[in-house]
C-alpha cells in the first residue's frame, strides 16, 4: 500500500510528519482552551447567579 | 432580500450571543468537512499520484507547502478585514476574531516555511535562501509573531484591538508581498505560482485535482479554527467582564 518514495522518503515523510503534528498541535491546543474557558464561565455564571 | 436588509442581518452577527448561537450550530458541519477533505486530499495525493518527472516523489510534499502558504497569506489578510471593520464600527467580534486568527495564520506560515525548507533541500540543494519569496515569507511570520505579542502585551482590550489593527495594516504589505514577490522580482530559486487563473501555468491536472482538494480542507479547517477560537475568545472576555464586576461589589 506504501507508494515507493524511492530516495526522496526521508524528506517526504518528515515533511508529512512536521505538518500533521503541528496542524494536530494548533487544533488540540484551540479545543483545550477552549473547553477550560467554557467550563470557566459556566463556573462563573453560575456562581453569580448564586451570589445575587 | 433588500440590500438595507442584508447588512443589517449580517451585523446582525457583531452581537456576542448570537455570533456564538450560529457557529455552534455550524461547528460540527464545518469540523467533518474539514477533515473528510483533508485525508481525501492528502491520502489521493500521497498514495494515488505519480512522482514528478523532474522532482520525483517530493512532488507530493506540494499538497502541504501549497495550501499551508496560501493560508499563510488569506489569514493575514482576513485578519486585515476584521482589524478594519474594529477599527471603522468598533466591532468587539471582529477583533477578537482577528486575534483568535493570528496563531492559526503564524502556525499556517510554519508549516510552509518547514515544508519549504525540507522541500528545498534535495531540489535546490539548500534548507533556506534569502530569496524574495521565502525572506518575504520569513518576515510575514515575525509579523505574527509580533502581532500575538501585542495582543498577550497590552491590558486593556480596545488599546491591545487598535494598535493590534494598525500592525495588522502595516504587515499587510509583506502578505501581498510574499504572494507577488516571484512576479515582482524576476530572481531567485522560487518558483512561480503553482495556481493561476491561466490554465497554462498550473500544474499538471494529475497533481491538480488532488491540491485543489487539500486547499479546500485548509480553508475549512482555517474557518472552523477561528470560528471555535472566536468563540473561545467572547467567552474569556465575558469571564473578564464577570471578575471586574465582581471585584467592583467586594
Amino acid at each position: 500500500m506504501m507508494p515507493d518514495l524511492g530516495k526522496y522518503a526521508d524528506t517526504v515523510l518528515s515533511a508529512y510528519a512536521a505538518s500533521i503534528l503541528l496542524l494536530a498541535a494548533l487544533v488540540a491546543l484551540s479545543l483545550w482552551r477552549g473547553r477550560r474557558l467554557r467550563r470557566d464561565m459556566q463556573d462563573m455564571e453560575q456562581r453569580m447567579r448564586r451570589d445575587g | 432580500m433588500t440590500q438595507p436588509a442584508m447588512n443589517s442581518s449580517l451585523w446582525s452577527y457583531a452581537n456576542p450571543r448570537k455570533f456564538l448561537a450560529t457557529t455552534e450550530r455550524l461547528m460540527p458541519f464545518l469540523w467533518t468537512a474539514a477533515l473528510i477533505c483533508l485525508v481525501t486530499g492528502l491520502v489521493w495525493g500521497f498514495f494515488f499520484t505519480p512522482d514528478d518527472y523532474r522532482q520525483g516523489s517530493t512532488v507530493k510534499i506540494i499538497y502541504l507547502h501549497v495550501p499551508s502558504a496560501l493560508m499563510a497569506i488569506n489569514a493575514w489578510m482576513m485578519m486585515l478585514v476584521a482589524s478594519l471593520i474594529w477599527l471603522v464600527r468598533r466591532h468587539h467580534v471582529s477583533a477578537l476574531a482577528a486575534r483568535a486568527a493570528g496563531p492559526v495564520g503564524a502556525v499556517m506560515t510554519v508549516i510552509a516555511l518547514v515544508t519549504g525548507a525540507i522541500w528545498g533541500q534535495p531540489m535546490w540543494g539548500t534548507w533556506w535562501a534569502w530569496d524574495p519569496r521565502l525572506t518575504s515569507f520569513l518576515i510575514l511570520f515575525l509579523f505574527y509573531l509580533g502581532y500575538i505579542a501585542l495582543w498577550e502585551a497590552i491590558e486593556d482590550p480596545d488599546t491591545a484591538a487598535d494598535l493590534t489593527g494598525v500592525l495588522c495594516l502595516v504587515g499587510s504589505v509583506f502578505a501581498l508581498l510574499s504572494r507577488y514577490a516571484v512576479n515582482f522580482w524576476n530572481q531567485g530559486l522560487h518558483q512561480g505560482a503553482s495556481l493561476s487563473m491561466d490554465a497554462e501555468e498550473n500544474v499538471a491536472d494529475v497533481f491538480y485535482l488532488p491540491l485543489l482538494v487539500c486547499i479546500a480542507g485548509f480553508v475549512l479547517l482555517f474557518i472552523a479554527l477561528v470560528f471555535y477560537r472566536t468563540g473561545t475568545e467572547i467567552r474569556a472576555r465575558r469571564i473578564r467582564a464577570l471578575q471586574a464586576r465582581e471585584r467592583a461589589g467586594a
